[in-house]
């Protein structure tokens, strides 16, 4: 259920006080119009008041943003003949609905039906720099403006050559579903007078966008351009393109987590050759791959390998051993200070590994030649992997072709090449076309993984303060991790992009390291709590790391939404009261009045059961989260058989949110419902377990991601009204404020603090670990018992 | 080498292999039949989920050479009659289900055995149903799978 309300501020009165932009006409024999992607980027001038944390000036969509600025090139549209306008997106559609969005921002300002904007997904444009990286919920919020000025600009141009035409001007003509006409009855379509609007030369023109209270589209439910292709089975992904000859592809992997094969480690390779299917073997830096007539002739060739492995990055170390390392790195906490009478709360959590696959696996065709390189691939950063290809080959870079490939998910598991690049040294190394996809059972093993952190807090609280009423006076979080590889391509425009911020902000960021600058992009805690200090340090590089949905966020939100039901339990006051009394943001402020009131917070539950809430403000907007948990044995003991994790139920959620402006609020539900299931599995279920260097999870009934039996059977969205006239991000909105909002309820359940998360991490293994040699399990064969 | 043949979404085919290949790779690299994802292969993430003589199965976890000619094999590009989608798809669109996709026609699939077999056992769907369904959405989109098969049972 979602429930909008009109959140599109009156526009100023006639074209006053509306900004002009400048778009660009280019030659050409159809009209084409482009934009420069930092078109309408707002940078943060202000002057900086005393005190506030950096993310409220400055934060990751500012920095993403403004990365951009010195380099980035045109975007285009394309108006053509048969009437249609196209677009290539320099981002990656992994379904969080963008390509539909986008289409939306364009139509509303061709005026064109959604169905004839074609919107499709840009192959590495290495000229675009670093504007071409998806991550940090940044899409619309940077390409929202650069491509309404296209549109508008596009819209322009075919008005003045209609004009034209028909012998009087522009203002006088009017648009209706791609139709020009004129009050004496003349009309001519978008496709046939595109022609005729088409430059010679390359023209800066200004244009002005269209008001918001002309807005027809945007903001308006709309369902997924690809809704029907998903269901019917005809949407593509990687695995399921035809390229000629790129037959499945497999790698034999080491049983430790980052392990190689030893020089000829494959010492069966004879036998090898001559199984079934098998057409290439050929050993590469990660192991040993296979290429055969099937992927299942792939797996059986894997299991029949006898292969020498060197040690991992991680041999001989555990859970607690990795754990023991982070607390050694540990900063310590300032001794506040504050009046003799302040009671000061502290608390320390732990946060085990987590693996942030997608459902599709990794995986990439490619075809390397000899002088040249065709690869596609779901990638966010897809102008890197074409580097680092090309790198790796020894061939220029515009030798190398990278076809973006719509991907059956991320959660940012896609922000590395891993798999194009894998694809490509196996292609090189067999002289063949490959179509290369890793078994699940590489995933939490080999794969990306969200690093084992601590996250400390001290607070310090004083009843009844020198006006009576409560205070924290001070509020500290050390965030401790494993290093987070943050290698895919932001690292090295940061250094240059700070250099040019705001004085203010760039000393800030002076002398960060890039993840800690990441970090401080990215936390901002929204309450006046006196002294607030979040800061970030990181040991050991052992790990294949990467951001996964919501980076840091969920950790954080998790311990100081903690937390801070810990201090308005030192005063008695109520955990949602606490948080108003405190919070120093109108927008954070709303939503969590709006969760208290459609939540019904406060209601009598039983025993066993309870509600929680959490806020988090990141993205341009707010959150807020209200959980309900059943934390009864009837419930926890569940038995739904074999490898079955229930345990807690979450049974009811309510989500406000404030995005700013909303394009699709369907999509905005979308994202909100996923951020739920993501943050229920991050505090009650989903975990990998490091044992003598090894990962033992290698199934998703290994790794408990949320699942139907943890559902809960109530979740509802609500997108509140807000005074922002451009959008913010959506895509890990609700992940780290529900992961708090369920351990908060969770905690006041039991009447128990957790301070390791999952909760469910030091349980007795639910599964018998899959075994490391060989790597991959077999395909079982009793299918046809178990048909329902 | 062996001729395996079976009915795949209404028509005879007849395919070169050995007898242990999954069917699965049968028909995704072999017939080109791509609407079935491989996510596990272990017969756990149900990706793969189809029909067979119109039940549930999961071709990652049979072998071709156990099928008869006999037996129908339905995937999700067999479900609609033509143009005219099952009523479980067009709950999938009215609820706007997918995000990335992936897992969406094993979801569907499953869902219209689901309600198959409830009616086989005389009653309708039910939340505790539901919550029996082990396939995996990894974007998350539960709530609105639940919303779509309640819809779908209603409509079929």
């Amino acid at each position: 259920m979602t429930e909008l309300h009109d959140h599109q501020s009156a526009a100023p009165p006639a074209a006053l006080g509306r900004r002009s932009f400048i778009g660009y006409v280019l030659a050409g024999t159809t009209l084409v119009v482009g934009a420069d992607l930092a078109t309408g980027s707002n940078r943060a001038s202000a002057a900086i008041p005393s005190g506030p944390q950096l993310p409220e000036l400055y934060d990751l969509e500012d920095l993403q943003t403004d990365s951009a600025l010195p380099t980035s090139q045109l975007i285009t549209v394309t108006i053509n003949e048969d009437g249609t306008a196209s677009f290539e997106l320099p981002r990656t559609e992994v379904g969080q609905g963008i390509l539909t969005s986008t289409t939306m921002i364009l139509a509303e300002e061709l005026d064109l039906p959604m169905s004839k904007v074609k919107v499709t997904l840009a192959p590495a444009r290495p000229e675009l720099v670093f504007n071409q990286l998806t991550g940090g919920s940044n899409t619309t919020f940077s390409t929202y403006t650069p491509v309404r000025v296209a549109g508008a600009l596009a819209r322009q141009k075919l008005l003045e050559a209609a004009a034209i035409l028909f012998g009087t001007t522009a203002d006088r003509l009017t648009t209706t579903g791609g139709v020009i006409s004129d009050l004496a009855g003349n009309n001519v379509t978008y496709g046939d007078i595109a022609g005729d609007a088409a430059s010679q030369v390359v023209e800066a023109v200004e244009v002005v966008l269209r008001p918001p209270s002309d807005f027809r589209v945007i903001g308006t439910p709309k369902n997924r351009l690809d809704a029907r292709a998903a269901v019917t089975g005809k949407k593509d992904f990687t695995t399921d393109l035809d390229v000629p000859g790129a037959l499945p592809t497999m790698v034999c992997r080491a049983p430790e987590h980052q392990g190689t094969p030893k020089e000829n480690g494959l010492k069966n390779l004879a036998a090898i050759k001559k199984m079934p299917g098998v057409t290439h073997v050929a050993q590469i830096s990660s192991g040993i791959a296979v290429r055969a007539k099937t992927f299942g002739h792939c797996i059986d060739a894997i299991r029949e390998m006898q292969v020498d492995w060197n040690p991992g990055t991680a041999s001989g170390e555990s859970d607690e051993t990795v754990l023991a390392g982070i607390k050694r790195a540990e900063l310590p906490l300032v001794v506040p200070d504050v009046p003799v009478l302040a009671e000061s709360v502290e608390t320390e959590f732990e946060f085990m590994f987590r693996s942030s696959a997608a459902l599709e696996p990794y995986a990439a065709i490619a075809d390397v030649r000899e002088d040249g390189a065709e690869i596609w691939a779901g990638l966010k950063v897809p102008i890197l992997a074409q580097e680092n290809i090309a790198i790796m080959l020894g061939l220029p870079v515009n030798a190398v072709k990278v076809n973006v490939i719509t991907g059956g998910g991320s959660f940012g598991h896609k922000l590395f090449g891993d798999h194009a690049l894998e694809a490509a040294e196996i292609s090189k190394a067999m002289g063949v076309p490959v179509k290369l996809m890793w078994h699940r059972a590489d995933e939490p093993r080999q794969g990306r993984l969200h690093p084992m952190a601590t996250s400390r807090v001290r607070a310090t609280v004083l009843k009844g303060g020198l006006t009576g009423e409560d205070q924290v006076l001070s509020f500290e979080q050390r965030h401790t991790s494993v290093v987070t590889d943050f290698s895919h391509g932001l690292g090295e425009i940061l250094t240059a992009t700070a250099d040019e911020l705001p004085t203010e902000v760039g000393r800030y960021l002076g002398g960060l390291t890039f993840s800690q600058s990441i970090f401080t992009l990215t936390q901002e805690l929204p309450y006046d709590f006196g002294v607030v200090t979040q800061l970030l340090n990181e040991t050991d590089q052992r790990f294949r790391t990467g951001s996964m949905r919501n980076i840091y966020s969920p950790d954080v939100a998790v311990a100081a939404e903690l937390t801070i039901d810990q201090l308005a339990k030192k005063v008695g006051t109520d955990p949602l009261e606490f948080r108003l009394k405190f919070l120093k943001n109108d927008r954070v402020k709303a939503v969590l009045e709006k969760v208290r009131k459609e939540g019904n917070w406060g209601r009598s539950l039983p025993a066993g059961v309870a509600q929680g809430v959490a806020i988090h403000k990141e993205y341009k907007g707010a959150t807020a989260i209200l959980v309900e948990i059943d934390t009864r044995p009837s419930t926890v003991n569940r038995d739904l058989g074999p490898e079955t994790v229930t345990g807690p139920r979450v049974t009811k959620v309510v989500v406000a949110v404030d995005c700013g402006l909303v394009i699709n609020p369907r999509g905005v539900e979308a994202q909100m419902q996923g951020g739920v299931m993501d943050g229920i599995a991050l505090t009650l279920t989903s975990s990998c377990h490091l044992k003598n260097g090894r990962f033992l999870e290698a199934s998703w009934d290994n790794y408990f991601y949320t699942r139907q039996w943890n559902v809960p059977p109530e979740v509802e969205v609500h997108i509140v009204e807000t005074d922002s006239d451009t959008p913010g991000g959506v895509g890990e909105a609700a992940v780290g404020s529900t992961a708090a909002a369920v351990a908060c309820a969770y905690a006041r359940a039991t009447g128990t603090l957790p301070k390791r998360f999952p909760i469910n991490h030091d349980d007795p293994i639910a599964f018998k670990p899959k075994s490391f040699v060989p790597p991959v399990p077999p395909s079982p064969t009793n299918g046809l018992k178990l048909t329902y | 080498m062996a001729k395996q043949t079976f009915i795949l979404n209404g028509k005879p085919v007849t395919v070169n292999v050995n007898d242990d290949v999954r069917v699965l790779w049968v028909l995704r690299d072999l017939l080109g039949v791509t609407g079935p994802k491989y996510g596990c292969g272990i017969n756990v993430c149900k990706a793969c989920t189809s029909h067979i003589n119109g039940r549930a199965f999961n071709p990652c976890s049979v072998r071709v050479g156990d099928l008869k000619p006999k037996d129908r094999v339905t995937t999700i590009e067999g479900l609609a009659d033509g143009r005219k989608l099952h009523p479980m798809q067009q709950a999938w669109i009215d609820r706007d289900v997918a995000q990335c996709g992936y897992c969406q026609p094993g979801q569907i699939m499953a869902a219209v055995a689901l309600v198959r077999k409830v009616r086989r056992e005389g009653r309708s769907i039910t939340e505790r149903d539901l919550d029996t369904i082990r396939n995996i959405c990894r974007c998350g989109t539960y709530t609105r799978i639940r919303e779509a098969i309640l819809q779908g049972a209603r409509d079929m």
